[in-house]
């Protein structure tokens, strides 16, 4: 034990001696975690807005079959029969706690140069109700819209990423002007990436008549949903599909989450095999400059097993160092970074990256596997070189 | 060239490092290919679209449906050659992995909008006949193995039939193909007849969706948008025209700095090959010091000392670069056949002119040698 950490301590010693080789090994490794975490991260930032998005006791009425809110339409008549449903939870004024709310979609203007584009936005227009039954909106910045008036309030994230959207300035829709008149956010959800407005005003304003795209609706409880799912199948006149909140949004996180998931596995894995072949090269020149020096302690009584160790030890060192470098520089450059992208719904969804301590350590693990497979086939061709030929320097 | 076999035994002098450090130039080529592949698709990958199809949507957003009203007013400028329409269908073919894009439009007014696409006369006609006819571009067909008959049921996303129900079936009737190689971009969408969808839809009947107006001239692009834009300004139904390539290259923007995050990879695998390749390099070149004081104390110029390292230096970048480039354009194929989730990519010129600048670029960078003097080099200093 002693002689295993004497010859680690000598052997870390000399790795400035070899700065140029280790710093392959650093650099290569910083690289893959770098790129790994930064991926990640993305795609924890996107998954986070829209898994935030919903309450479990809120239910989600979407024309029966589709995926999106945005192809979704429900008939007026369908409205006041959902309203009443079994289990809708009622204001003090004994009113259901239910919002039919329309959404259309927008285009604004974002980004500069190159990357300048008319994005989708989307444009929901909600009754009243849809605050009461939404305590986690807060106005941050001016006051909400007033009903009939050609008013919009805008969530953060569209706020910081889409052009027009300060207080005070006037959006063009459809031929007339809306004025922005407030702010809001909404605990980091996918709202806070939509222009809000009254729904009748955007009703009449789009030429929706009195349907739908949606309903939401408090529920007593989260288990009053099941049945009423069961209820409205049954019911002839109802063509609706009735769905958890939470899990609506959750749904339309999963194609970006298995795309981002499947660039980051190719991108890393690419990348950590080259890193793997620089990681090899650098540790067998490691190990030939120190072929003399090995030998002697081979020839004074040092066993095969520490000279193996103290190899790896210093692969693994290394590799940590790039891990945790790269895993700072995607820290630093990426954490909080604010972007947007087209969501399910075929509209605009920010978000920011998250550079969670869950995923630096996934990207260390990667660092060590690395600093492992690379030192090990030098690690054991150091101990087997036969004593006198690798004294002779061989 | 008579220097091959030296340089050859040079490179082979140690052959783990020389092995891997071809391996870890496979690798960055492979991601480079695979990466600026991608990264030209949301650049650049829309070259092939004519600057003589233009698109008028609504500015409200393109999936707020225009009014047919607009046909006649848009076909009266002057400098419009003709003037289709076209809603887009969102159905979805067995599974949602399925995906291709289908628009209803008009049969006649499709054929003389999109003159680049060849539809045989006789599946045109046939077109005409059926009303639940469908057509579809050779890479659809080809995809799914349809053949001409071949029942497409569809379950819109968006439009249900009067009853409420959402699907719908239509009957393949003809397949298009490109006039010259490469002239049709359309080749991955299908074409149903908009009389037949307009009449079964439950909504929306008379909207027209975007109009793709086909100009005499390139030239006018900008005039012939400005008026079209101007005839609808200040009403509910304002329009925004442009060419079909910025329409469809503002598409591939929505989704974002895709690009740029890219980009920054490509960096961070480039800074990292150079790190690796140029360190294994000058290792190479140092152990040789004696080596190279021997060619030049046999006669050998600096100048050929130097063009043999960097001849050496440059020929393992070409193999490395050249295979992790065919291995990106397999996966490339591979892909491509896979279908589904991937839109069509693949490695244009810019790409391969972007690998050899690299190839070039590292292996001239990495081999330039430190000046050797004969004495030092020998005595191994």
């Amino acid at each position: 034990m002693k002689q295993i950490l004497a010859i680690i301590w000598m052997n870390l010693r000399a790795v400035p001696n070899r700065a140029g080789s280790s710093l392959v090994i650093v650099i290569g490794i910083a690289g893959v975690v770098g790129v790994l975490v930064a991926l990640l991260a993305m795609a924890q930032g996107f998954g986070v807005t829209l898994k935030a998005t919903g309450k479990p006791d809120r239910v989600m009425f979407l024309s029966a079959g589709v995926t999106a809110e945005l192809s979704s339409v429900l008939v007026p008549d369908a409205l006041p029969i959902l309203r009443e449903l079994p289990g809708v939870a009622r204001d003090a004024e004994n009113q259901p706690l239910a919002s039919a709310e329309v959404v259309v979609i927008t285009e604004l203007k974002r980004g500069t140069g190159a990357q300048r584009a008319s994005v989708n936005v989307t444009l929901r227009g909600v009754e009243p109700a849809g605050f009461k039954l939404r305590p986690e909106l807060k106005l941050i910045e001016g006051r909400w819209f007033t009903p009939g008036l050609r008013e919009i309030v805008v969530g953060r994230g569209a706020a910081n990423q889409f052009e027009g959207t300060a207080l005070g300035s006037t959006l063009k829709f459809r031929g007339s002007e809306w004025t922005v008149v407030g702010t809001f956010t909404s605990d980091g959800d996918a709202h806070e990436s939509e222009l809000w407005t009254d729904a009748d005003t955007a009703r009449s304003a789009f030429g929706r008549g009195s349907s739908a795209s949606s309903l939401l609706a408090q529920m007593t409880s989260a288990a009053a949903i099941e049945p009423i799912k069961a209820a409205i199948k049954a019911d002839p006149r109802l063509q609706i599909d009735a769905m958890p909140e939470l899990e609506y949004f959750a749904s339309q996180s999963k194609q970006f989450t298995e795309q981002i998931g499947l660039l980051t596995g190719v991108v890393t894995a690419i990348m950590a095999i080259g890193a793997l072949f620089g990681a090899l090269n650098s540790m067998y020149s490691a190990v030939s400059t120190r072929q003399i020096e090995i030998a002697t302690l081979r020839a004074i009584g040092f066993g095969g097993l520490p000279v193996v160790l103290s190899v790896l030890a210093e692969a693994m060192l290394l590799a940590l160092s790039g891990g945790v470098l790269g895993a700072l520089i995607a820290y630093v450059l990426f954490n909080n970074m604010s972007v947007s992208t087209l969501g399910a719904n075929f509209t605009q969804v920010a978000f920011n990256f998250a550079v969670t301590p869950a995923l630096m350590e996934k990207g260390l693990l990667w660092a060590l596997a690395i600093g492992l497979l690379g030192g090990l086939p030098p690690a054991l061709k150091a101990a087997r070189q036969p004593v006198v030929e690798a004294l002779r320097g061989k | 060239m008579k220097f091959f076999p030296l340089l050859w035994a040079t490179l082979w002098r140690k052959k783990t490092r020389t092995i891997l450090t071809l391996l870890s130039l496979v690798a960055a080529f492979l991601l480079l290919g695979l990466l600026q592949a991608a990264n030209s698709l949301f650049s650049g990958g829309t070259q092939r679209l004519g600057a003589n199809l233009l698109i008028t949507q609504a500015r409200v957003s393109f999936t707020s449906p225009l009014p047919m009203r607009h046909l006649s007013q848009i076909e009266s400028l002057p400098g419009v050659e003709v003037v289709s329409w076209s809603q887009f269908f969102g159905g979805i073919y067995k599974d949602q992995k399925n995906f291709f894009p289908q628009f209803a439009v008009n049969a006649d007014r499709w054929i003389a909008t999109f003159s680049e696409c060849r539809l045989p006369p006789e599946q045109a006609a046939a077109w005409k006949q059926s009303r639940t006819g469908v057509i579809a571009g050779r890479t659809l067909a080809d995809r799914f193995g349809w053949k001409v008959g071949e029942p497409i049921p569809l379950l819109s996303q968006i439009w249900p039939q009067k009853d409420g129900t959402r699907a719908w079936s239509f009957e393949l009737v003809g397949i298009f193909d490109d006039v010259t190689e490469g002239s049709c971009p359309r080749m991955g969408n299908m074409y149903l007849r908009y009389d037949y969808f307009d009449e079964a839809r439950q909504f929306g009947q008379g909207a027209a969706g975007i109009f793709v107006i086909r100009i005499k001239d390139p030239g006018q692009t900008e005039r012939i948008s400005r008026e079209i834009d101007a005839m609808f300004e200040n009403s509910p139904d304002e329009t925004k025209t442009q060419t079909e390539k910025e329409f469809s290259l503002n598409f591939v923007r929505q989704v974002g700095n895709l690009s740029l995050i890219l980009n920054s990879i490509l960096g961070a695998v480039f800074f990292t090959i150079l790190m690796l390749t140029g360190n294994t390099m000058s290792q190479a070149v140092r152990e040789r010091i004696p080596e190279l004081a021997v060619l030049k104390t046999l006669g050998f110029t600096n100048r050929m000392v130097l063009l043999l390292v960097i001849a050496e230096s440059l020929l393992i970048c070409v193999i490395g670069g050249l295979a992790g480039m065919g291995l990106a354009t397999l996966v490339m194929q591979g892909l491509a056949q896979s279908g589904a989730q991937f839109p069509p990519i693949t490695a244009d010129a810019r790409v391969w002119q972007l690998a050899f600048a690299s190839m070039f670029g590292v292996g001239i960078v990495v081999g330039l040698p430190p000046r050797i003097s004969i004495v030092d080099g020998l005595s191994g200093r």
